[in-house]
């Protein structure tokens, strides 16, 4: 009886607790910059797409939300044809983003996106395209790899030595 | 013809406005259980979520009003409109203030003592008629509750009626004006507000609907306004056992400088919180437990109780 009477109290003395909740649309709680929330694709610096086509992103879907289409373009630079998520799909895992070698495919915290329709949920690459480097800034995927493009041929990369000429016998 | 006017007003004012209380009481339960639960309830629609019972209103009422194939058809329609007359019947006996009642019966607490027992009749029908397992066992569980939980509700309240000396609800309410009887009935306030929780079958004594063993109980099959029905005499029970408990024992609408409508108003939503309160906070107790704590603590209480009050009442002359 009595531990029924203090459980009450205790209860009562709730009335002057703080309340927990957030009334969202008027407040917003506070998303850490590495927030899993919506995908988007980044440019490097230069403003290109650092999207290199590669299909990782795709392979480590576990939802298989992300198609693509690699293509080339003249200077010799992978560049996907197309590139679309599915976000009605997405469970935002972030696999994509620890899979991806350029750091081109990044999540955002950002969460508002909701539709009515849900093919609008299919966002195609001039949706997901953000004008940025997003979270890695000053990272250029084709400058410090060693492939050679147009107007950067084998070995003039960051921190590249000059291709060893192998049928040299000079040390 | 004035008198026929006057009383006629009463009626009417009466039945809306406890019509309206159980309904506001659904949107007050709602916010206080968040209160109490560090959190806001409903507090979009309208200033502090007002309008949800405009809402909740609308949508009950135009949802679709199943009748299962396999339950008894009339029965299962009566059931839950004996629950809202019983309820409303009682409210009849209860002396708002002193000139402001339906009737001034000189047996008004057999009256509502009788009204109560029909009551059960609601949830029985309501049970046995739906065909289904878990609204028979909820019916059951409702029968043997309420059975045995009325037996001591009425001795309970022997004690303040051999204090008044009368079972007219208006005398009981004179009778206070030097002690309130929750002084002297002190046991058996506790009696009455236990076996009023279980009359009503609120949280913590649940059991007949016991969300987490029988779907809801007796109104499992039942949908829109009919549940409805079953809602706003739930809600109406706790009003008029709230009163019951101000008439009885907190000297009904007695008290200084408000007007004495308001002092019982005001006395009636004090145990109304009183009973969101106790939902807020304790747990069910187990079936055995409830049938043999009726049985061997209160049944023997409140008989004990009895004795020593007209005892002392003999005694004392």
């Amino acid at each position: 009886m009595l531990s029924i009477l203090r459980t009450m109290w205790t209860i009562l003395l709730h009335t002057f607790h703080r309340r927990e909740t957030v009334q969202y649309p008027e407040e917003t709680i506070y998303l850490p910059p590495r927030f899993r929330g919506r995908i988007i694709l980044s440019r490097d610096p230069d403003g290109e797409e650092r999207c290199v086509a590669c299909y990782l992103c795709s392979v480590a879907c576990p939802v298989d939300c992300i198609a693509l289409q690699a293509t080339e373009d003249e200077r010799g630079r992978r560049y996907p044809e197309f590139f679309r998520i599915n976000f009605s799909r997405c469970i935002l895992c972030g696999f994509c983003e620890e899979a991806c070698p350029t750091y081109a495919i990044q999540l955002t915290p950002d969460f508002e996106y909701c539709e009515y329709r849900r093919h609008n949920l299919v966002y195609e690459k001039e949706d997901l395209l953000i004008s940025g480097p997003g979270k890695y800034p000053g990272y250029n995927f084709y400058r410090v790899a060693g492939l050679a493009i147009d107007g950067k041929d084998k070995g003039e990369a960051e921190n590249e030595e000059p291709p060893v000429d192998v049928h040299s016998l000079l040390p | 013809m004035n008198e026929i006017i006057r009383s006629l007003i009463i009626v009417v004012g009466v039945l809306v406005v406890m019509l309206s209380i159980s309904a506001g009481l659904i949107w007050l339960e709602r916010r206080m259980l968040g209160l109490w639960q560090d959190r806001y309830g409903p507090n979009r629609a309208g200033p502090f979520g007002l309008m949800q019972v405009m809402a909740d209103m609308i949508k009950i009422l135009f949802k679709e009003d199943w009748i299962p194939p396999f339950a008894d058809r009339p029965v299962f329609v009566i059931a839950p409109a004996v629950v809202v007359v019983t309820t409303l019947m009682s409210f009849a006996v209860i002396p708002f203030a002193p000139s402001i009642g339906v009737v001034n019966l000189n047996i008004g607490l057999l009256f509502f003592l009788g009204m109560a027992a029909l009551g059960v009749y609601s949830v029985v029908l309501g049970g046995w008629s739906s065909g289904s397992k878990y609204s028979l066992l909820g019916g059951l569980r409702a029968t043997a509750q309420m059975l045995s939980y009325e037996v001591f509700m009425g001795l309970s309240l022997m004690g303040v009626v051999i204090l008044a000396g009368s079972f007219n609800l208006g005398d009981i309410v004179e009778a206070q004006r030097k002690m309130w009887f929750c002084i002297p009935q002190f046991i058996g306030l506790v009696i009455f507000i236990i076996a009023g929780f279980a009359e009503t079958h609120r949280l913590p004594f649940d059991l007949p609907e016991a969300e987490s063993e029988l779907v809801a109980g007796y109104h499992s099959e039942y949908s829109g306004m009919k549940f409805g029905m079953f809602f706003v005499g739930e809600y109406l029970g706790i009003t008029l056992i709230s009163a019951m408990i101000v008439t009885l024992f907190f000297g009904g609408w007695l008290g200084p400088v408000l007007p004495p409508l308001v002092w019982f108003l005001l006395k009636t939503l004090v145990f109304v919180l009183g009973f969101i309160l106790a939902r807020a906070s304790l747990p069910r107790p187990r079936y055995d437990q409830l049938m043999s704590y009726a049985w061997k603590v209160l049944l023997p209480l409140s008989l004990l109780n009895l004795v020593v009050t007209g005892g002392i009442v003999l005694a004392v002359g």
